[in-house]
C-alpha cells in the first residue's frame, strides 16, 4: 500500500509539470496585453515598453518558463501585476476558504444524499421514492449560479437573514454551501439508489435476511457496504467537480477563494495569479484522486488484497483500465 | 422510423434488437417523460427560429428580441409582455425564446466533439496498445489534472469569445471522459469469449470489429453522450455566465442571467426566467438521457 501511495506522489511530479506547461502556454496565447490593461488606452507606446522591460515580459519565453518553474517548485509564483502583491500569500489566504468550501459542500452532499438514496431504493417505486427522483431531477437540472442568485434573493434581500457575499463568520458560508451542494445531493443520491437497487437483489442479502437480521442490519451492514465503491467514485467526482464549480458560486457570492481568484487573473491577464492559481487546484485534484483509491482500498478488502498480494500486475491494470 | 412500417405490424419493444438503436427510438416514442422532454426540445428550437418572424415590434418593425423600448425599462410582467422588459427595455419573452438556440446547441455540438475525438483517441489507445496506448493515456491524464469547468474556462479564455469557441472548448474538456470510456471498452471485448469465438471460427478482422467491437462498446458511451448533452448545456451556460463563450448583446440565457445580476435586489423578474428555462431544457436532456440509459442498461431499471 505504502508503495502504491508512494508511486503516485512519484507519478503526480511529471503530471503537474506538463499542467505548468500547458497553463503557461495557453497564458501566454491568451489574447489581450496584460501591460496594456494596466496601464489603460492612453499610456504611450514608451510607458508599455517600459513597462514590459520591468515586469520581464519581453524576455524570451522558455527563459521566463524556467524563471516560472524554479519559483513554483519554491512555491513562489511570483507578484502579480495589477496589485503588486505576492501571489503565493494571496494563494496561501485564498486556499483554505475554498478548501473548506468544497469540504463543507461535499460533507452536505454525503450526509443527505446517501440517506436519499438509501430511502428510494427501501422504497423503490413507491411514492418516496417518485417524490426524490422527481426532486433530484429538478437539482441536478438547476445551474448552480442561477440558484445561488435565487437564494440571495430570498434570503439576503427579502428576508435579510444572511449576508449576500463576502467572507466573515460561518454566516457567510451558508448559502455558497447549499447553492454548490444542490446538484451534487442530487448526483450522490441517484448513484446510492442505484447501486443498493443492484446490491438489493444479491444473495447474500437474501440469506441476511433470513438468518432473522433486523432490516437495519442488512441494509446498513450488508448492503451499504457492498453498494459503496459506486458511490465512493461519485463523491469523488462531485468533490473534483466541485473544486472547480466554487469558481462559479464564488463569483456569484465575491467569495474571495480560488476560483474567484482564477477569474479574475483571466480576465485582467494577470499571467501569475492564473498560473499559481491552476497549479494549486491540479495539485489539489490529483491529491483527491490519490486520496480516493486509498479510501477504496479501505472500504474493500478486494482491492485492499491486490495492493498487498504480489499480483502487482493485476493492480497496475486494474488501475490502467479505470 | 417511417409511418407505413408501424401501420402494416403492430410492433412490440421485443421485436426491436435490445440495444440497437431501433430499440432506443421505440423506447423514446413509448416512454411518456422522454417523449414529453422531446417535445420540449424540438418546440423549442423551432420557436427559437421561428419567433424572430412573429414578434415583431409594430412600430419599428424590428424584431423584439433586439427592440430598445427605453419606456418600458425593466417593466414588469404584463400582457403585452408576458416575461417583462430587461433592463434596456427589450422583450424579455422574445429574447429567451431567440437565445434557445445557443444553450441547446451547444450541449449538442460540444458532446458531439467530446464524443468523436474520445472515440478516437480511445480505439487507437486500446487497440494499439503499449507505447501509443502509454503515451495517449499519460496525455489524457494530465488533461484530467484540471477540473472540466477550470479547463473549459481556460481554454475559452485562450480562444476568445464566440459561439464556435466554446463548442471547441467544451468539447475538448469532455474527451478525456470518452476516451477513457471506448479504450476500457475495447480492451474489455478483446479479452470477451464471443469475440474469442469469433477469432475461433475464422472470422476476419475486419468483421470482428466491425460486428462485434464496435457495436459493443457504443452502448456505454451512447450513454454516456446522452447524459453528457445535459451536463455540458448547463456547463455552457455557466461559462456565459462567468464572461467567457457567448457574450451580451446576444441574448444566450447564461450572459442574460449575468447582467440581470446587477438588478437582482430592484427588479428580480429579470434574473426569473432565462434560469427557468436552462432548467427546463436542463431537465428535458435529462429525461430523454435517462430513458436511453434505461434502454441500453436494464441493469439499472427495475
Amino acid at each position: 500500500m505504502l508503495r502504491f501511495i508512494g508511486r503516485r506522489l512519484l507519478q503526480m511530479i511529471p503530471i503537474l509539470l506538463v499542467v505548468a506547461v500547458i497553463i503557461f502556454t495557453l497564458m501566454e496565447l491568451v489574447p489581450g496585453d496584460p501591460v496594456r490593461i494596466m496601464l489603460g488606452d492612453f499610456a504611450t507606446e514608451a510607458q508599455v515598453e517600459e513597462e514590459r522591460e520591468r515586469l520581464g515580459l519581453n524576455r524570451p519565453f522558455l527563459e521566463r518558463f524556467w524563471e516560472f518553474i524554479k519559483g513554483a517548485v519554491q512555491l513562489d509564483f511570483g507578484v502579480s501585476y495589477i496589485t503588486k502583491t505576492s501571489v503565493s500569500d494571496e494563494l496561501i489566504e485564498r486556499f483554505p476558504r475554498t478548501l473548506k468550501l468544497a469540504l463543507l459542500s461535499i460533507c452536505v452532499s454525503a450526509l443527505f444524499g446517501i440517506p436519499i438514496g438509501i430511502l428510494c431504493a427501501i422504497k423503490a417505486n413507491k411514492l418516496p421514492d417518485r417524490i426524490a427522483l422527481v426532486l433530484t431531477l429538478l437539482c441536478n437540472s438547476m445551474p448552480s449560479f442561477w440558484l445561488a442568485l435565487l437564494l440571495v434573493l430570498l434570503f439576503s434581500v427579502n428576508l435579510n437573514w444572511l449576508p449576500s457575499g463576502g467572507i466573515g463568520g460561518a454566516q457567510y458560508y451558508v448559502l455558497p454551501v447549499i447553492s454548490s451542494s444542490i446538484g451534487s445531493i442530487a448526483g450522490i443520491a441517484r448513484q446510492t439508489r442505484a447501486s443498493m437497487l443492484e446490491v438489493i437483489r444479491a444473495d447474500y442479502i437474501t440469506t441476511a435476511k433470513s438468518k432473522g437480521l433486523s432490516q437495519k442490519a442488512v441494509i446498513l451492514k450488508h448492503a451499504l457496504g457492498n453498494a459503496l465503491i459506486p458511490i465512493i467514485t461519485v463523491i469523488g467526482g462531485q468533490f473534483s467537480f466541485l473544486m472547480g464549480g466554487t469558481t462559479i458560486v464564488e463569483s456569484v457570492y465575491s467569495f474571495p477563494g480560488l476560483g474567484l481568484y482564477i477569474i479574475s487573473g483571466i480576465n485582467n491577464r494577470d499571467y501569475p495569479i492564473v498560473r499559481g492559481g491552476v497549479l494549486y487546484i491540479a495539485f489539489t485534484f490529483s491529491f483527491i484522486m490519490l486520496l480516493i483509491d486509498i479510501i477504496y482500498a479501505f472500504v474493500d478488502p478486494r482491492i485492499r488484497s491486490q495492493y498487498s498480494g504480489k499480483k502487482k500486475k493485476k493492480s497496475k491494470e486494474a488501475e490502467a483500465a479505470a | 422510423m417511417s409511418k407505413t412500417e408501424t401501420k402494416k405490424v403492430k410492433k412490440t419493444a421485443a421485436s426491436y434488437k435490445p440495444g440497437s438503436l431501433r430499440y432506443i427510438w421505440y423506447k423514446l416514442r413509448h416512454t411518456p417523460t422522454a417523449v414529453i422532454g422531446m417535445c420540449f426540445v424540438v418546440t423549442l428550437f423551432i420557436l427559437s427560429f421561428a419567433s424572430p418572424y412573429f414578434l415583431i415590434d409594430e412600430r419599428s418593425g424590428q424584431p423584439m428580441w433586439q427592440y430598445i423600448d427605453m419606456r418600458n425599462m425593466n417593466a414588469l410582467p404584463s400582457a403585452e409582455h408576458l416575461f417583462g422588459c430587461d433592463e434596456i427595455g427589450r422583450d424579455i419573452l422574445a429574447r429567451v425564446l431567440y437565445g434557445a438556440r445557443y444553450t441547446m446547441s451547444i450541449g449538442i455540438f460540444s458532446t458531439t466533439v467530446s464524443l468523436l475525438f474520445g472515440m478516437l483517441l480511445g480505439s487507437i489507445a486500446g487497440y494499439f496498445g503499449g507505447h501509443v496506448d502509454n503515451f495517449i493515456m499519460r496525455c489524457l491524464d494530465v488533461f484530467q489534472a484540471f477540473p472540466g469547468i477550470l479547463l473549459a474556462i481556460t481554454i475559452s479564455a485562450t480562444l476568445g469569445p464566440g459561439f464556435e469557441k466554446i463548442i471547441i472548448s467544451l468539447g475538448i474538456s469532455g474527451i478525456p471522459g470518452y476516451a477513457r470510456m471506448m479504450r476500457a471498452n475495447i480492451l474489455s471485448i478483446r479479452g470477451s469469449e464471443y469475440a474469442e469465438a469469433a477469432l475461433s471460427i475464422n472470422c476476419p478482422t475486419s468483421r470482428i470489429i466491425a460486428k462485434h467491437i464496435i457495436p459493443n462498446a457504443m452502448s456505454p458511451l451512447i450513454v454516456q453522450t446522452a447524459m453528457g448533452i445535459a451536463a455540458s448545456g448547463l456547463m455552457a451556460s455557466s461559462l456565459s455566465f462567468l464572461g467567457f463563450g457567448v457574450q451580451a448583446p446576444t441574448p444566450e440565457w447564461g450572459s442574460m442571467l449575468a447582467s440581470a445580476r446587477n438588478f437582482i435586489r430592484n427588479y428580480p423578474h429579470l434574473c426569473l426566467f432565462p434560469g427557468i428555462f436552462i432548467m427546463l431544457t436542463v431537465i428535458s436532456y435529462n429525461l430523454i438521457g435517462d430513458t436511453v440509459r434505461d434502454a441500453l442498461d436494464p441493469k439499472l431499471k427495475d
